[in-house]
């Protein structure tokens, strides 16, 4: 499990995680956040429904995919959070149409 | 019409900050595009955060040496755009989408600075949750100050013993090292080690590196084989063997490690020749000495060129910005002769440590060719190492085919985490070399976007096309 290096204190915004509302940093790192809020698994995959959590954290391995305020497929790894962002875990393939409330 | 650039840069790091610094020299208008927040690339990551001494101390002083480059970069005049992704390039210049908007720019000249990406670790259970990359612990730490308590540090080369040396810098307990650099590498390394002596800085920092882990205490093991990785829902154990015997250990995290290779899916996408790179394992798109690919359009410098480093990727971005700007038309032969020597001899030297890293780490054939059949090789996909020999055995004769025959490679990663397994696995199965074998053939685009996100661009190009009738008329 991750934990902040030392506390820095700083400013903090609330996102959901999965309805739940978490205090995090500022301007942080998406998936940096989740990690350390011990979010796991941040998505199952389509083929086998297995587990999965960031891999490379750069943008290149896809597993920290996540659904953000209702859009699929986000890599969390190359997000910021905003105040009030809604996170989700994806499950298995990206749902579309009304489920995925897809734009 | 859509805005034109001299230069478009792609990727913010050494080799995408150099590269734009010397072109705005050569007064070329110079656009630079990243996929973050804030420029540094990987090596330089969070680089333009404040940092406190304690951090600063932890992430030592060749990460600061980032900072200079930071701040010529952004008193350069580049237009710099964060947090934007490219999915296409062309000789046209390229198409973007950021935070939801979506454009084209167009450039006559293309500088693909993408860097370069953690080699594929393919062994049993390297999906669970807790497996991850060194590079994605020192991000975690160097950008979002995170850290792992008691995690097992597995593989080989440079950046897994500094990882490990800036966590015990920090005071975080390391459960062990797992060190997969085979003793065979010894005797064929330590032939090249005249050669690296002459940057004797890269040999001194790494053997200051490797004693301090020694002198720590932490548990270390050497020439480890057969690493895998086992839990429930996430990583509960990591397994291995060496001359003494089989051990496990429990762990909730594991960095797993065996060298950097080019980021390569935005050349590859773009047709230009690539080559197998027998002193590195790898694909790398084929240039010149000067960073110019077989496309007139299209340079590549720094690591997405071929494995050199933090120091080389920035001389070789400016050696090509450089090369663009006289290739322009804007900087005589006899400037660019003047200004690109020097860099050109800098970097060649800063290169000669190189055969021998390279040699030295070479990781095991075991741990880019899985011996365990239900070794997963296409993460998104879950293919096995056992179906890629089945497809073979049923006459399947390259990367492209075993897409249909086994959807390897047709992932959200598009190829990324397991191209280069999939190239070396089916070389050995079929005797062939991995230059014959080939790669994926990637296309645009080369990261997922949405219908919209295209949809967006051609409502764009025809809001572009109606403004220019409107000016016409």
């Amino acid at each position: 499990m991750f934990r902040p290096l030392d506390d820095k204190g700083g400013k903090a915004v609330a996102i959901e995680i999965e309805g739940r509302s978490q205090i995090v940093p500022a301007a942080s790192n998406l998936a940096a956040a989740l990690l350390s809020a011990g979010f796991s698994p941040f998505r199952t995959t389509p083929a086998g429904a297995a587990p999965r959590q960031p891999y490379c954290m750069m943008g290149v391995c896809f597993d920290c995919l996540v659904e953000i305020d209702g859009l699929p497929n986000r890599q969390a790894c190359l997000e910021t959070v905003r105040e009030g962002m809604h996170v989700r875990r994806q499950q298995g393939a990206a749902a579309i149409g009304e489920k995925g409330k897809a734009r | 019409m859509n805005e034109m650039v001299d230069l478009a840069i792609i990727g913010a790091g050494p080799a995408g900050m150099s590269a734009a610094c010397a072109a705005r020299a050569c007064r070329l208008s110079v656009v630079l595009l990243d996929e973050q927040p804030s420029p540094g690339g990987q090596i330089y990551r969070g680089i333009a955060e404040a940092r406190d001494d304690r951090l600063a101390a932890i992430l030592g002083k060749d990460y600061a040496a980032g900072e200079e480059i930071y701040r010529r970069f952004v008193a350069c005049g580049a237009n710099y755009r964060p947090a934007t992704t490219v999915w296409r390039i062309g000789p046209d210049g390229l198409s973007w989408i950021s935070a939801g908007r979506s454009g084209e720019l167009a450039a006559r000249r293309v500088l693909v600075a993408t860097g370069a990406m953690e080699r594929p670790f393919p062994s049993k259970g390297w999906t669970l949750p807790g497996v991850m990359t060194a590079g994605a612990g020192q991000i975690l730490l160097k950008a979002s100050r995170l850290v792992a308590d008691g995690a097992v540090f597995v593989g080989c080369g440079p950046l897994l013993y500094l990882v490990a040396h800036q966590y015990l810098n920090a005071g975080v307990t390391v459960r062990a090292i797992l060190d997969t650099a085979p003793r065979e590498n010894l005797l064929p390394a330590s032939a090249l080690l005249p050669g690296a002596l002459r940057q004797p800085h890269y040999i001194v920092k790494g053997l200051r590196m490797i004693a301090a882990l020694r002198r720590s205490g932490v548990r270390m093991h050497r020439n480890v084989r057969a690493v895998s990785f086992s839990g429930q829902d996430r990583l509960e154990a990591v397994h291995w063997r060496d001359r003494s015997g089989e051990y496990a250990l429990e762990c909730a995290e594991a960095f797993v490690h065996q060298g950097v290779i080019p980021n390569l899916n935005m050349t590859m996408s773009t047709g230009c020749r690539h080559a197998w790179d027998e002193q590195q394992l790898c694909w790398r798109p084929d240039l010149d000495a000067l960073g110019r690919s077989s496309l007139q359009w299209l340079l590549v410098a720094g690591d997405g060129g071929g494995i050199g480093g933090a120091r080389s990727a920035a001389l070789s971005g400016a050696i090509s910005a450089l090369a663009a700007a006289h290739d322009l038309g804007r900087l005589d032969f006899t400037a660019f002769e003047r200004e690109s020597a020097p860099l050109i001899a800098a970097r060649r030297r800063d290169m000669a440590v190189r055969p021998f890293l390279d040699r030295l780490y070479r990781p095991a054939q075991g741990f880019r060719i899985p011996e365990d059949e239900e070794t997963v090789i296409c993460r998104c996909e879950e293919v096995t190492c056992g179906d890629v020999a089945r497809a073979v055995g049923e006459g399947c004769p390259g990367p492209n085919q075993l897409k249909s025959f086994t959807r390897a490679g047709m992932g959200p990663c598009q190829g990324r985490l397991c191209g280069h397994t999939v190239t070396e696995t089916m070389a050995l199965l079929s005797g062939r070399t991995p230059q014959e074998v080939g790669y994926y053939r990637i296309r645009t685009p080369i990261k997922p976007v949405t219908v919209g996100d295209i949809a967006g661009r051609i409502e764009n190009a025809e809001q572009g096309a109606q403004h220019e009738q409107a000016a016409a008329d």
